[in-house]
Formats: structure tokens, C-alpha cells, sequence
């Protein structure tokens, strides 16, 4: 059923007895052209785009717990394109694009909100740093970017504390085209999408092994049988070097707990999103009026899809640092997700040495902006064999030769990024 | 989450920090080729389960320790002293 004004008028006069489920619950075949491994935002992307852009169309996806159970349903929602690296910058482009006409494409709200996302700097040197990542932008034709003084971050955003002692706030740039999106509805909006073209969308379903037979995958065992393959892709997100083991690979990947807060609902009051990197936090305000934050990973390595104390404190005393105001909000829940940290803090897309197995992995805690782009990047890469232009420097080599992409500058660490 | 230091005993975790899989004890020799340097710079073991893990007593004794922890559970199984690990001993 396509959704539009009329359905909900018409459904509205007649009990809202015409809505059906969304998509189908088949039972899986024995043999598909391609496997996606992984029902969270990267997984359900990719089996869209093979549908849609590439007409492949006998797709199965295959999750262990329920659609969109994972990461995709545990984010913070922001979406933004203010990477500055070559690989980056014309990836996160080209992905910011794809949202842009997301849901007239998949026929589905996500509640894509640009509501413009800034990042605050406390120095002159950060100023230029500021400066020198806006320009990026404008040459990668993000032309949005806007570097603001003090005065006119005080104008949009009055309540923050700009005289912190440790850190005052001497401005900061702003991405007006970021902002934040409804995380369920985008894993909804693609599943129902990709099941509308044909896709199985199998739940309750792990993988637990790979069948490989002179260096070609065959197909994957799963906890209902094994079911057979043209080729496989593997969107696990932090569970990638353990389906990476199945198949024989060692990642430059370790899996970190990344927490989130929400509070109770408020009225309107932070417009905006905002990142105060120095600190470790960074806000927005859901549309149910709730001020939801995060800070950084926990920063030892774990799969407790839970978080620690400690983080929660430190979170909280960065808030109160920005703006004092939030004190008096109660906090109603925190949670986290398991992050694939890579160790340059960029995504992995490539093919590997196995005929048929392509990976789609470590995004740290910056995936939730890249589902569009990693799905039509890795549907094109599954279905063409060659890398598409946007994520061409991906590729998981680069480890061995050299390239890193090192968006913060933190050398080889899983935990910094 | 608390680590029992073998010298300062049962501390707070954020008196610690976290450095990485207790591989990085066994840097391979100056001439070993890149294949191990990537290795050992680059891949990790990354098992949901126990792991042993390098700790930092950072604002305590600063000793480096070899932590065995569950990290589906964050129970933790063992405490060493580094320096005693790379040795052989203990
Ligand atoms: C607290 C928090 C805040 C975040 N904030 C942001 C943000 O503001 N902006 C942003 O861009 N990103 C953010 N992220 C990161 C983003 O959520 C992730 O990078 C992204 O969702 C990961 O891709 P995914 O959606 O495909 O992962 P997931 O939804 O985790 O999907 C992976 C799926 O694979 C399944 N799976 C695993 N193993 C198997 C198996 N063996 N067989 C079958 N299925 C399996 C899992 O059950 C899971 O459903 C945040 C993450 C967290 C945790
Ligand atoms: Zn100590």
C-alpha cells in the first residue's frame, strides 16, 4: 500500500481497519542471489539499493533478533556531513543527499528535521581549525557551512554558558543541512520498502557459519539451516569481527559501548543540534520534546549492550558545564550499543579475498548518517564488483599500505575516535 | 566496574586506563616485515567473551596490568602485573 494524505483520510473514516502489516514474515528459501547479513540501517539499505538500483531483487536479509533491534534503533538520530578528510567529505555528501530525498523515495516519514548542527570552539586555534573544515565543505559543494563568531552563536543559542573558565566559547561552525531524523522509522521505512520489491526480510535468524569452498562462498549456516548464496554481505556492525572470524578475517576493528540519555519531555528550547566536543556531549530536542544526549564511548572495550556509571556522570557534568539550564531536567532513561571502532575511525567497505563476501564495517559511532550512502555504495560494490566513487577509499587495505583516513588525528586507536 | 591492582588493591575503574589487547606486549623484532607490524599495530583480537586486556594504573601505583575481563559481563577474572606477564611469570 503506497501511504499518502488520502489513506489516513480514508482510514480515518473507516475504523483504520485498511492498514496492513508493513512488510511480510517469510520463511527463508534455500538458495538467494545475494545474503545480507544484519537487519540494522546498513543491512536494510543495501537490500533496497540491490532491488532498486541494480535490479536484484531474490535478496534475503538475515537477523538474528528483530528489524532495526540494533544500533539503528539505539542512535542519537544526528545527521550531518561536516567531515573534512578526502574519503570522508565526498562520502558523507553524497550520503547526506540520499536522506535529502529519502522519503519521497521510500514513501515513508523518517522526520528528517535540517535543523543545523554546530560545533562549539573555545580557541583561536580551534577557530581556524573551524574555519579550515567549513572551507573543506564549500569545495566538496556543502555550501551550508557557515562559521560563526561569538556574537552570533549568542544570538541563536542565548543559554549556553560562554564565560566556562576552562572552555569559553569563541564560536563555532554551523552545518545548516544537518540535523536529526526518526532512527526507527528510517530501519522501518527501508525494510517496508525493500520487502515491497521483492526482498525477504528474515528475523530470528543468526548466522553462525559460512560455507566456503575454493575460495567462494557457498552460503551461510544460520539457527534455521543453511541457506545458499551468490554473494554475501556482511552489515553486523559491532558484532563484525566475530562474523569476520566465521569467514577466516581478522579486523583492525574493537567493539566499545557508546551510552545515550534522554530525559523527560519539555517544551521546545534547543532548536538546534549541538556538539561541544571539548567537553564530550553534545544535544538535540526530539520532536516528543524529550533533550536527548550522548558523550563519549566508555572507553574500554566491551559487548554489555549496557553502559557504567562513570560515563553517565561525566556526561552530565559536561551538560551542566555548556548549559546550566538542563539541571532541573529529569533524566528518564540511558542505553547503549555496541560501536564497531575501527582502527582510524573509518568505515570498511570492500570486497575480501573470498569470491562473494563483501564487508560493511566498522563505523564507530557515526553510522547513523551513513546508512543511505553505505547502502547504495555497497549495493553498487555487490552488485558491480567495482568500488562506486563516493567510498573508493574504504577500502580495508589501507591498513597495510598506508592510508588511513584519520578524521581526528588520533593514530592507531580503537578508543579515540 | 572496580580492578583489584595488585599493588593498590581493589580501586575504582577510572583510576585506570585502557591501552588495548595485551598483545601489544609482544612487539614483534625491528625486522620482523610489515605483514607483522600491521598485525600488531593494526588487527585485534576482538572475542565477546574473556579478553586480556592492558590497563594503566594511571592515577594510582601507574604499573601497566594484564587484565583477564569478560566483556559481555565486565566480571573481571584476573589482575596481573604486566612486567611479570612479559617475563613469564605469575
Ligand atoms: C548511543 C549511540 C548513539 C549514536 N549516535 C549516532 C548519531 O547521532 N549519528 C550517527 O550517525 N550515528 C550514531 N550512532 C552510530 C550508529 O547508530 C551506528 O553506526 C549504525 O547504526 C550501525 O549500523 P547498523 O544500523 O547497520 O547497525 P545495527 O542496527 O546494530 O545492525 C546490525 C545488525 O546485525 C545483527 N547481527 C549481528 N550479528 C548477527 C549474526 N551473526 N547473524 C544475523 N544478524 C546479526 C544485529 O542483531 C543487528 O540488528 C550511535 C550509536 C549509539 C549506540
Ligand atoms: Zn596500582
Amino acid at each position: 500500500m503506497r501511504y499518502s494524505a488520502w489513506e489516513v483520510f480514508k482510514n480515518g473514516l473507516t475504523g483504520n481497519k485498511g492498514w496492513k502489516p508493513v512488510w511480510r514474515n517469510p520463511e527463508p528459501k534455500t538458495h538467494y542471489d545475494a545474503i545480507i547479513i544484519g537487519g540494522g540501517g546498513h543491512g536494510l539499505s543495501t537490500a533496497y539499493y540491490l532491488a532498486k538500483n541494480h535490479g536484484i531483487t531474490n535478496v534475503a536479509v538475515l537477523e538474528r533478533g528483530y528489524l532495526g533491534g540494533g544500533n539503528v534503533g539505539r542512535n542519537t538520530t544526528i545527521v550531518r556531513a561536516n567531515y573534512m578528510l578526502n574519503g570522508n567529505s565526498q562520502f558523507y555528501s553524497h550520503s547526506l543527499k540520499l536522506w535529502e530525498g529519502m522519503e519521497q523515495d521510500l514513501n515513508y516519514n523518517t522526520m528528517l528535521s535540517q535543523r543545523g548542527c554546530i560545533m562549539l570552539a573555545h580557541s583561536d586555534g580551534q577557530m581556524d581549525a573551524m574555519a579550515r573544515r567549513g572551507n573543506m565543505m564549500h569545495m566538496q559543494g556543502d555550501t551550508d557551512a557557515e562559521l560563526m563568531g561569538r556574537d552570533a552563536v549568542k544570538n541563536l543559542l542565548p543559554y549556553l554558558n560562554f564565560d566556562n573558565p576552562r572552555f569559553p566559547i569563541y564560536g563555532g561552525l554551523m552545518h545548516w543541512r544537518g540535523g536529526t531524523a526518526r532512527h526507527d522509522a528510517v530501519a522501518w521505512g527501508y525494510a517496508r520498502a525493500a520487502d515491497m520489491r521483492g526482498v525477504d526480510l528474515i528475523q530470528n535468524c543468526e548466522v553462525k557459519g559460512f560455507r566456503i569452498e575454493h575460495g567462494k562462498v557457498l552460503g551461510v549456516e544460520t539457527s534455521r539451516g543453511y541457506i545458499g548464496a551468490g554473494k554475501v554481505g556482511m552489515t553486523v556492525a559491532g558484532r563484525s569481527s566475530q562474523v569476520g572470524e566465521m569467514a577466516g578475517l581478522r579486523l583492525p576493528i574493537e567493539s566499545h559501548v557508546l551510552q545515550a540519555f534522554v530525559t523527560e519531555g519539555l517544551k521546545p528550547v534547543i532548536d538546534n543540534v549541538i556538539s561541544f566536543g571539548m567537553g564530550h556531549f553534545y544535544i538535540s530536542q526530539s520532536d516528543k520534546g524529550g533533550l536527548v544526549f550522548g558523550g563519549d564511548l566508555d572507553m574500554y572495550n566491551s559487548y554489555a549492550q549496557r553502559g557504567n556509571l562513570p560515563m553517565v556522570e561525566h556526561v552530565a557534568e559536561a551538560g551542566m558545564a555548556l548549559m546550566p539550564m538542563i539541571g532541573k531536567a529529569k533524566m528518564l532513561r540511558s542505553w547503549g550499543g555496541i560501536m564497531d571502532m575501527s582502527m582510524d575511525g573509518t568505515p570498511i567497505i570492500d570486497k575480501t579475498d573470498i569470491e562473494g563476501f563483501f564487508i560493511n564495517c566498522g563505523w564507530c559511532y557515526g553510522g547513523f548518517k551513513a546508512v543511505p550512502g553505505s547502502g547504495d555504495v555497497f549495493a553498487h560494490l555487490m552488485a558491480t564488483g567495482n568500488y562506486h566513487k563516493a567510498a573508493d577509499m574504504f577500502q580495508l587495505r589501507r591498513f597495510e599500505t598506508g592510508h588511513m583516513i584519520d578524521e581526528t588525528g588520533n593514530g592507531a586507536t580503537p578508543n579515540l575516535h | 566496574m572496580r580492578i583489584n591492582c595488585p599493588l593498590c588493591g581493589s580501586r575504582d575503574s577510572r583510576e585506570f586506563h585502557y591501552r588495548g589487547s595485551a598483545k601489544l606486549l609482544h612487539r614483534p623484532d625491528g625486522d620482523a616485515g610489515d605483514a607483522a607490524f600491521h598485525d600488531y599495530v593494526y588487527l585485534r583480537e576482538n572475542p565477546a567473551g574473556v579478553n586480556d586486556d592492558l590497563w594503566f594504573h594511571e592515577n594510582g601505583c601507574r604499573s601497566w596490568l594484564v587484565v583477564a575481563r569478560n566483556v559481555t559481563t565486565h566480571e573481571i577474572l584476573s589482575v596481573k602485573l604486566a612486567a611479570d606477564v612479559k617475563r613469564g611469570g605469575a
